[in-house]
């Protein structure tokens, strides 16, 4: 028999992802009874299929409230690193050296360069570091940079850290401060009545006051049963890793970039194919040969290792932080910069997801607008 | 430590170099027989923690067999049938690009 406290909480997160995980794991010093239901592994995952960036350089362009929030969580991931090695052991594989761009041509490097003047623009007094590399200044940072490339821009803010360390350690800090995790538990319904959230699983109901659909590309018809319009397309992208080699990409680019361990992974094709998370031949040769461009000394690097995965995007790339009028209590959200937003979602969304006034750094982020007035 | 089963008549051998040293074996062996007809246990150490690695699955799953073959990094040493004169040798973590 179990107990029916073992099906009630004080919030239910449903989507154990990093989006999902994260936010649980900060909503734990914002109430006592954290419940996190998760799928199994017949789930789309797009965490486990991530690229592992802690990206800002190319992310709000026209949208300076998404690289303020892209970048506070950005500043905050030292130490969430930190904290989460402190408290599990579990070594995310932080790097904060800064990143690149690499550009293929003289007009490559020009629209870069308007880009990242409209973000030092954008920034305001809180300023925005960028610096634009010619090949040999970029030969200063990775001398392997082939004579292909025109040059490269670099801001130091940029990073990357191990998507599945960092799902593990999350996971293991939020079982340490007393959440409760519920896998092979796929919502299929939620009911809404008298103030209460009945989630139902095949393993049974689960009953909370407040939810928070965390879903990835599940999220729309889990928030449409809240009263939310969540639009989401999915983007498949595919990723390629090679065997293990001494180091030598000193920093990441934004298609590149070298693990702790030694491998090359590389990757960020996009393409609309809906839910299928198939690798293509053409894609694959594609992206390898990029790679061969940018860093020749790759040509004869075996490649062991192919996937694809599905990004969970909103139609203007932002992410969508949404609360429900209709079903006070319930909240969805959707972004497929899971990693770069980790340390964000952990420390700036509890609050507001127990009943706290929303924070001003998400306030354009709502899926308000994607209505037509 | 590897001892070889009679095989019935005459067998044609093929002579490979494991670290430098002379090894003979039958036509059709491959390179991770020929390191452990040796007496060489270990054929690399990881990238990661540098521990020791030999053949073990002896059919192309494990990847701990992997050696340097004529000069080339990371051959898995089960799938590669030798050839007269072959040089296996030894490597030592991960390999290095442009050496």
């Amino acid at each position: 028999m179990t107990d029916i406290r073992d099906r009630q909480a004080d919030i239910i997160v449903v989507g154990g992802g990093l989006v999902g995980s994260a936010i649980a794991y900060g909503l734990t010093r914002h109430a006592p009874r954290v419940m996190l239901l998760d799928e199994g592994d017949r789930a789309f995952r797009a965490t486990r299929g991530n690229f592992g960036l802690v990206w800002v350089q190319s992310k709000g362009d026209g949208a300076p409230h998404y690289t303020h929030w892209t970048r506070n969580s950005q500043e905050r991931w030292t130490d969430f690193a930190a904290e989460l090695k402190a408290r599990t052991g579990v070594d995310t594989h932080h790097e904060n050296d800064g990143g690149l761009t690499l550009c293929l041509s003289e007009a490559e490097f020009l629209d870069r360069r308007a880009l990242m003047e409209r973000h030092r623009r954008d920034a305001g007094n809180r300023g925005f570091e960028y610096k634009m590399l010619r090949l040999p200044e970029l030969r200063e940072l990775v001398p392997e940079a082939g004579d292909s490339v025109y040059g490269a821009s670099f801001t130091p803010y940029d990073g990357c850290a191990n998507p599945l360390f960092t799902l593990r350690a999350v996971h293991e800090g939020f079982d340490q401060l007393g959440g409760i995790y519920r896998p092979d538990h796929a919502v299929v319904a939620i009911e809404h009545k008298d103030g209460i959230f009945r989630l139902e699983t095949r393993h049974g109901t689960y009953e909370a006051p407040r939810v928070v659909i965390a879903a990835g590309n599940m999220t729309p018809g889990l928030a449409r049963q809240v009263g939310l319009e969540i639009p989401l397309n999915p983007q498949r992208g595919e990723i390629l890793v090679t065997e293990r080699i001494a180091p030598f990409m000193r920093l990441p680019t934004q298609n590149m970039r070298q693990t702790v361990e030694g491998s090359i992974i590389m990757g960020d094709s996009k393409e609309d194919v809906g839910f299928d998370t198939a690798t293509d031949t053409g894609v694959i040769s594609d992206i390898a040969a990029r790679a061969v461009t940018a860093f020749p000394i790759l040509r004869d690097v075996p490649v062991v290792r192919a996937w694809a995965a599905l990004r969970v995007l909103s139609p203007d790339g932002l992410p969508i932080y949404a609360e429900s009028q209709t079903c006070p209590g319930a909240f969805a959200t959707i972004c497929h910069s899971g990693v770069t937003l980790a340390a964000a979602h952990a420390n700036e969304l509890g609050g507001w997801l127990m009943g706290a006034d929303r924070p001003e750094a998400i306030a354009k982020l709502g899926p308000e607008r994607f209505h037509v007035s | 430590m590897f001892r070889r089963l009679e095989t019935a008549g005459r067998v044609e051998t093929v002579t490979v170099s494991v670290g430098g040293k002379p090894v003979t074996l039958p036509r059709g062996e491959t390179a991770a027989a020929a390191l452990v007809a040796a007496g060489e246990a270990v054929g690399r150490t990881t990238p990661v923690t540098g521990a020791p690695r030999g053949p073990y699955c002896m059919m192309g799953v494990c990847f701990d067999c992997l050696v340097m073959i004529d000069g080339a990094p990371n051959r898995q040493a089960c799938m590669i049938e030798i050839r007269e004169g072959m040089r296996i040798d030894r490597q030592d973590g991960a390999r290095r690009l442009g050496g």
